[in-house]
């Protein structure tokens, strides 16, 4: 399909980047959170249009298979956020949590941080990709301290000291990666462009490349949030504004694993380098367990349910770790699921938590009786995230489960026995917040549900039908997954 | 010879470089501590001005320019002002005590060596010398980071642990986007230094010792 001279790649960077300066200059709330919909919702369309544009490369913009379905899915979420945070955000107004200034900060954050994750995504250069994901980094921290409460400034502290440390260790890598490639792909942009990458890396020095990837494991492993490296993410999701712990769950953490696969990639086309797989799945598994422990300790709900984006980054990187077709078919597969439901968790904790003024669970009693539209929503996005039949994180789950049992049964074993646990710990606090005598205030909300449930919807159809296109195509980016 | 000469001066300014890391990790000081980090920045950006020069790249005098004007004068003048106006110019809080931290520095500078020479022997020298230096500054810092709780010294270790990535970055020869790279992370700590972090802490808690922060963990029941 010819699209004329509208150049996606060009769009879904150029709108947000002018989005974001348009929004730091006009001033009040209306106009402004309509403006960031419009410009999340006309990134996705020009995002959808990659579909249909032909594939190609340059030397610094990559636009392949696999980094399609990842845009896709960032500014479909980003697009149904800004719809939550327009809502959500003009009661922090009312309460006087935010002011017209940080607002605007606010609207412009939101749409540097699109840009980021869009230009690391479409990046088909280490080094363009290491700079989007240092201003991705970069933004969040200053959105997660924006209510400058203790807390939210010890969480941004938290997040800014071990996210740097993050993305210095990558750097690390990015460096080792060129020297690596420097010798057989000779010197300047073609030795740290993606593509000539991978066409060269058989020949690279295979010791070098393991130092590399270790590096780049633990570098951006840190922005995945893989145990033992995840200090940082309960406080940034639990501090921060919940439009942006619905963003950094859903989007920011799949944009570091992106980062992670590609160089997983890298080092599955050299013969003499290590089991990349190997290292991704011990991390992944370690994660998942202690996560699932973690949750029974929880006394807040927004750190509740970050615990459980530990949980699920370590099933995806565990998936994506044990390799093949199925397994990362599971992968990808929930990888989306978990991004659709964990914004759409969100949401909801997002509503509840202004309408009751509170995080704590310990204070939140009987949703379901006071806020049905809400509780209920609630109680299913937490049977969704929990992993129960027939919505689509329970299909992605049983795939990543049969073909390790398929493969390594002892490894199944020790999934199975995390993603019990985590449900468990789950449903213990899902019924004290949702059932009950109910507590705190019973006023009406003003909350938009549609973005909730649209996501539960859509998690719901894929429980039960995926439509073949997307199997086709899932199958198809599983299969270049390797 | 003329390329042994060459070689050894990039030699000695990188093993400066970690030398002067070491300086930073007994400084208990804050002015003190400053001070060598002004002259940790200065080592560097005579090692990058040094490495322009013997690659004949001239953009690397660009890094070189930033390391010196930036991070060698105008930071350590913000945090000697920022250090004056918080009152905080007493002893540093040490988590380890001083030898103990040492002697682990020297563990790291050890373990850099063994693992960058080990895994370039086809490199040359020159790059796979720069390297292994390189990764010591970087886990001198990063052991900086963790041994200190005040916000300005964590500061100042991951700005030395950032000086080795440049280090690293400039001594891989030809590596695009260098400068690029360089100005990323001159912003990353523009960001952080001068302005919002530092002076939201102290308007909060009146100090800018990390332990104060601890006490507010939304956990504790």
């Amino acid at each position: 399909m010819n699209l004329g001279p509208f150049d996606p790649v060009v769009a879904i960077l150029a709108i947000p980047a002018g989005a974001a300066i348009l929004l730091a200059l006009l001033p009040g709330y209306l106009a402004t959170s309509r403006l960031n919909v419009l410009a999340s919702f006309s990134t996705f369309v020009s995002a959808f249009t990659l579909f249909f544009a032909p594939h190609r490369q340059s030397q610094f913009f990559l636009i392949d298979d696999v980094n399609i379905v990842f845009v896709t899915l960032t500014t479909f979420v980003a697009f149904t956020t800004s719809v939550f945070s327009a809502s959500y955000i003009g009661h922090e107004l009312e309460s006087g949590r935010l002011t017209p200034v940080y607002l605007r900060f606010y609207h412009a954050m939101y749409q540097v941080l699109m840009l980021a994750m869009n230009l690391a995504l479409v990046a088909n250069n280490i080094g363009l990709m290491w700079v989007a994901i240092e201003m991705a980094t970069l933004t969040t921290v200053l959105m997660v301290g924006i209510y400058r409460t203790p807390a939210a400034i010890e969480a941004a502290w938290k997040y800014f000291i071990l996210g740097s440390v993050g993305i210095a260790l990558a750097l690390f890598g990015t460096i080792l990666v060129y020297m690596a490639a420097r010798p057989t792909v000779g010197e300047g942009l073609d030795a740290m462009a993606w593509t000539t990458l991978v066409a060269h890396a058989s020949t690279f020095d295979p010791a070098l490349l393991n130092v590399a990837f270790v590096f780049l494991l633990l570098g951006y492993g840190t922005k995945v949030g893989l145990a033992p490296l995840h200090a940082w993410l309960p406080d940034a999701h639990a501090e921060g504004p919940t439009p942006i712990s619905a963003v950094l769950s859903g989007l920011l953490l799949n944009v570091a694993l992106y980062a992670l696969l590609r160089f997983k990639l890298l080092m599955a086309t050299n013969p003499g380098a290590i089991a990349t797989g190997s290292l991704m799945v011990a991390m992944g598994l370690l994660s998942v367990v202690f996560a699932s422990f973690m949750l029974y300790r929880r006394r807040d709900i927004k750190r509740l349910f970050a615990y459980s984006s530990i949980e699920h980054m370590g099933i995806i990187t565990f998936a994506f770790g044990m390799g093949g077709p199925l397994a990362n078919f599971a992968g990808l597969l929930h990888m989306t699921m978990h991004s659709l439901t964990k914004s759409a968790i969100f949401f909801a904790v997002g509503h509840i938590s202004q309408i009751k003024g509170t995080q704590k669970i310990a204070d939140i009693r009987g949703l379901t009786e006071t806020h049905p539209i809400l509780g209920w929503g609630l109680v299913l996005s937490v049977v969704a995230i929990a992993g129960l039949p027939p919505l689509g994180i329970f299909m992605s789950e049983f795939l990543v489960v049969t073909s390790t049992f398929a493969r390594e049964p002892a490894l199944a074993i020790i999934l199975v026995f995390g993603v019990i646990l985590a449900l468990g710990a789950l449903f213990l606090r899902l019924n004290s917040v949702a059932f009950g005598e109910p507590t705190g205030s019973r006023a009406p909300s003003q909350a938009s549900y549609v973005p909730m449930y649209a996501h539960l919807a859509l998690v719901t159809i894929a429980g039960i039908y995926l439509p073949p296109p997307l199997v086709t195509w899932f199958q198809h980016v599983a299969r270049l997954l390797g | 010879m003329k390329h042994d000469f060459f070689f050894d001066v990039a030699h000695m300014l990188a093993g400066g470089l970690v030398l002067v890391s070491f300086l930073m990790l007994y400084q208990d000081r804050l002015y003190a501590l400053i001070n060598v980090f002004a002259l940790h920045a200065f080592v560097l950006a005579l090692s990058v001005a040094w490495q322009a020069f013997i690659q004949d790249a001239p953009h690397l005098y660009v890094t070189a320019v930033i390391a010196l004007g930036f991070k060698a004068i105008v930071i350590p003048v913000a945090l000697h002002r920022i250090v004056e106006r918080l009152g905080i110019h007493r002893e540093i809080e040490t988590v380890v005590n001083i030898g103990v931290t040492m002697l682990g520095g020297i563990g790291l500078v050890a373990l850099a060596m063994v693992v960058m020479l080990r895994v370039t022997p086809t490199a040359d020298a020159l790059a796979r010398e720069d390297l292994a230096f390189a990764l010591s500054v970087l886990l001198l810092g990063l052991l900086m980071m963790v041994t200190r709780r005040n916000a300005v010294s964590q500061v100042i270790g991951f700005m030395s642990l950032e000086n080795g990535l440049i280090l690293a970055a400039t001594g891989a020869k030809g590596m695009p986007l260098v400068v690029e790279i360089s100005v990323a992370f001159s912003v990353l700590i523009a960001f952080i230094v001068i302005g919002i972090f530092l002076f939201r802490i102290r308007e909060r808690f009146d100090t800018v010792d990390l332990q104060a922060l601890d006490s507010f963990r939304g956990d504790s029941e």
